[in-house]
């Protein structure tokens, strides 16, 4: 009969639409944005209506989860160095960077001239990065993490969007609440890698008292 | 399905076609052998010959890709042809011609394969190559006041900084600024000599209507009344098509007699990007060019610089690239039948089914790799990382919501039930549905053998009977190791072409079912060999790897001199490529139906304009 695969299409449309209250009732007819049903209703196993109503509800996003980057400086209550920066300026991430969108100066002490560890200005072009995430992959000092904040729209793009240092600096502490997992596994590895160029150079010297 | 040569080809032949052709053509071929190369050289005034040959005599009938390269110190362009034939299994067969840079011309392949039709417009366009005998030589990305032929080695672009990256300016005295200020609006162009905007005469449209002007060279086989003709532009803005793409087409009365695509709207030039990005710096910009399939295009670009450095990626990785892959094709699969009935005026309903299953698909990828849709995940020996734990993150800012989903389980929940589920959904909403049978049957019908001539590939060639997928006809990956079919169907009309997508999500779940108890079977173990280095050097030669990408073929085609940059960086575009039929698709049906052809035939703008 004409017309029968559309009936069939429109049943369909309307099991959609049931689903929903019946979901609703099997979680306990709580409302929608109730935490624990959240999981469910966002899932693979949901069904019925799927919408989550931004911005009031938010999904959260994955720790890996890449906006623009910023840079890592210690806490506030660092006993040694609070608020120093873990850069070093050795360029890597605007030499990986794709766009070319990361600027940095190289510090110099102002007596010797000599190059120091610490960016002397550090911008990022955020019009141009494309959130590839390389800068914090090949990080060798895990001091830029990209960021998770997304909603950063802005009135003027012609001076409000080159970021600064002190714009794209971040304590230690907020990556480890965006992130915690990796951050603690970044940790573990930094220890590691004291431990063992301890050990190295603690083998060294006693090679240095056998060979004496 | 008809077969191009009168004779079957005797299994010597197709077992060493070099030979042949050398034998056949002893003063016109050689052996190209530079270093790290491979393939013919062919004369260039016997080109068309070699070409037939190939075709009718060795069964090279699709024209994969047309590539073509400045060797600006040596003075000449090359062109470099890869063919291969459906029923050959194997890498393609490549052979190349080469022509003086001060006055490049050469012999149009389209009376062998009219499927070289855009990509020797887009030689010309980009790299200044005269193709004799084409019939509408016209740029094709470019528009016509413009400058100059990009590609070539000694173009600059006018926000040219250095020739390659990573650029001096940026470390360690790197004082920042905008290249808008550095070059204000106005001065970003380069015009030719002479060229001034008063009283310039748009004469790249005139040509494009004369274009129309001439007649098909396949006749349609539709009965004329004596009628005046109607020029109609839809888009570049249009709905319907899926992006910034406008056709142009003469009308006699509803019928279309010609159709012409004009392209370029989003053209950013994409390969000279990609030749000042070292090879690193060009994955994350594969993922704009299909930006559906982002995983996909990552896959084949991998495979490729993996290829040329001989480097081996572990199982695990593998398997990971495979599941990534797979259910890339299975989202953008769902989302070209959703789009297709969103064309069809069927607003929104379906596809928002299918977006809402895709959206699943996409929170995997951005727990795995950090983003929904530019994904960025391979690397030349693996993945970024590992499969991620949990899809789903902390809750940060006001509003977040957590979700708790362990990774293994919800990918179980999604290939097991969740999207066999919403296949059959879809399959009982639509595949039935009288007006859709009505708007798609016998819609843009695409016969086999015009399908191959036109270099189409993917869906649209199978959905007309060939069964002919990367997969399995030069197989990369671990697709050789797993078990599944090539779907065809027969009929080459639209219909077909929206079934067999169901068909490959159906096919696409079963070699998920394949990959789920491996990959819980390599937990733990590597998912990327080799150094993770920023400096990476690539040894000189050049290598086309390509690859089964969900709406087509898939290529990449390097050419190395050594360094950490590519020398050529061509991409070989599906959607690109499967627009040469649109107009033979169309031509005899009503302007409503070029809606649905191309709506058939998926394209992406990212990849169509590059
Ligand atoms: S790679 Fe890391 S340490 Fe080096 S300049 Fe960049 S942020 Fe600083
Ligand atoms: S995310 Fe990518 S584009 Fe952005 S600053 Fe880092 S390396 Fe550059």
């Amino acid at each position: 009969m004409y017309g029968l695969g559309i009936l069939r299409g429109l049943g369909i449309t309307l099991r959609h639409f049931v689903e929903t209250y019946v979901e609703d009732i099997r979680a306990g007819l709580k409302h929608y944005g109730a935490d624990e049903v959240f999981s469910m209703r966002q899932g693979a196993q949901a069904k019925g209506l799927f919408t989550v109503e931004y911005p009031e509800e938010k999904i959260a996003v994955p720790e890996r989860f890449r906006y623009i980057p910023f840079l890592v400086v210690n806490d506030e209550d660092h006993p040694d160095a609070p608020g120093e920066p873990w850069c070093t300026s050795c360029g890597i991430c605007a030499k990986v960077c794709p766009p070319q969108c990361i600027w940095i100066v190289r510090g110099s002490d102002p007596e010797t001239g000599r190059p120091v560890p610490q960016p002397e200005a550090f911008t990022i072009d955020i019009d141009i990065c494309m959130n590839c995430g390389y800068c914090a992959e090949y990080c060798p000092f895990d001091a830029i993490k990209m960021d998770h904040d997304y909603e950063i729209a802005s009135y003027d793009r012609t001076t409000a969007h080159l970021y600064n240092f002190d714009k794209l600096a971040r304590p230690l502490s907020y990556w480890q609440r965006i992130a915690p997992t990796r951050a603690e596994a970044e940790r573990l590895e930094r220890e590691a890698k004291e431990a063992a160029k301890a050990a190295r150079a603690k083998g060294k010297q006693q090679g240095l008292d056998i060979v004496r | 399905m008809t077969e191009t040569s009168p004779e079957p080809v005797p299994r010597s032949v197709l077992s060493d076609p070099t030979r042949f052709l050398q034998e056949k053509f002893t003063d016109a071929v050689r052996l190209d052998e530079r270093e790290g190369y491979s393939g013919l050289i062919v004369d260039s005034d016997r080109l068309v010959e070699v070409a037939q040959s190939l075709r009718d005599d060795l069964g090279f009938t699709l024209l994969a890709d047309a590539s073509y390269v400045d060797y600006l110190e040596d003075g000449f362009f090359e062109m470099v042809y890869h063919v291969s034939s459906p029923h050959r299994v194997g890498p393609p067969m490549v052979f190349k011609a080469q022509t003086p840079r001060d006055e490049a011309a050469l012999p149009s392949l389209i009376p062998v394969w009219p499927g070289a039709d855009f990509q020797e417009r887009e030689a010309w366009d980009l790299m200044g190559i005269r193709f004799e005998g084409h019939p509408d030589l016209r740029r094709i990305f470019m528009w016509e006041g413009f400058d100059g032929h990009p590609l070539r080695k000694d173009w600059r672009e006018p926000y040219y900084e250095e020739e390659q990256k990573p650029f001096g300016s940026r470390w360690p005295e790197g004082h920042a600024g905008r290249a808008k200020d550095r070059i204000p609006y106005g001065m970003n162009v380069q015009y030719p000599g002479g060229f001034t905007l008063d009283g310039w005469r748009t004469e790249g449209e005139e040509s494009l209507y004369e274009a129309l002007d001439t007649p098909l060279t396949q006749e349609p086989g539709i009965h004329r009344i004596k009628t005046d003709e109607l020029v109609v532009n839809l888009g570049p803005q249009h709905p319907s098509t899926h992006g910034v793409f406008r056709m142009v087409v003469t009308l006699d009365g509803e019928t279309i007699t010609r159709l012409k695509p004009v392209f370029g709207y989003l053209h950013r030039n994409h390969e000279k990007i990609g030749e000042r990005n070292t090879y690193l710096q060009n994955m994350p910009y594969t993922d704009r060019l299909d930006y559906f399939n982002s995983m996909s295009n990552n896959l084949a670009y991998a495979i490729t610089v993996e290829k040329m450095l001989g480097q081996e990626v572990s199982e695990r990785a593998e398997l990971i690239r495979v599941l990534m892959a797979e259910l890339s094709r299975i989202q953008n699969h769902y989302a070209a039948i959703g789009f297709l009935l969103n064309d069809l005026g069927a607003f929104f309903t379906p596809v928002l089914y299918a977006l809402k299953e895709r959206e699943l698909i996409l929170d995997l990828f951005e727990a795995a790799s950090g983003s929904r849709m530019m994904c960025n995940y391979m690397r030349f020996g693996g993945c970024a990382y590992d499969l991620p734990s949990q899809v789903g993150g902390p809750a940060i800012r006001p509003g977040d919501r957590e979700r708790v989903l362990d990774t293994m389980t919800f990918i179980e929940d999604i290939v097991y039930e969740r999207l066999p589920r919403a296949t059959d959904e879809i399959d009982h909403l639509l595949s039935e549905n009288e007006v859709l049978l009505t708007r798609l049957k016998g819609v843009g019908v695409l016969p086999p053998e015009r399908a191959i001539a036109h270099s189409i590939t993917g869906p649209v060639l199978r959905a007309s009977g060939v069964p002919y997928d990367l997969r399995r006809m030069d197989p990369y990956s671990i697709y050789n190791e797993l078990d599944f079919k090539v779907i065809i169907r027969e009929n080459g009309d639209a219909y077909d072409r929206y079934l067999i997508r169901l068909d490959e999500v159906r096919e696409s779940l079963r070699i998920l079912e394949q990959v789920i108890p491996r990959l819980q079977a390599t937990e733990g173990q590597d998912f990327w060999l080799g150094k993770r280095t920023y400096t990476i050097r690539v040894p000189q030669g050049e290598h086309y790897g390509h690859a089964e990408n969900p709406k087509g073929e898939l290529g990449f085609y390097l050419v190395s001199d050594g360094s950490a940059n590519p020398y050529r960086y061509h991409v070989r575009a599906p959607s690109f490529i499967n627009l040469s039929a649109l107009e033979e698709m169309c031509v005899g049906h009503t302007v409503a139906d070029i809606v649905v052809v191309l709506g058939s035939i998926d394209i992406v703008l990212g990849e169509v304009d590059r």
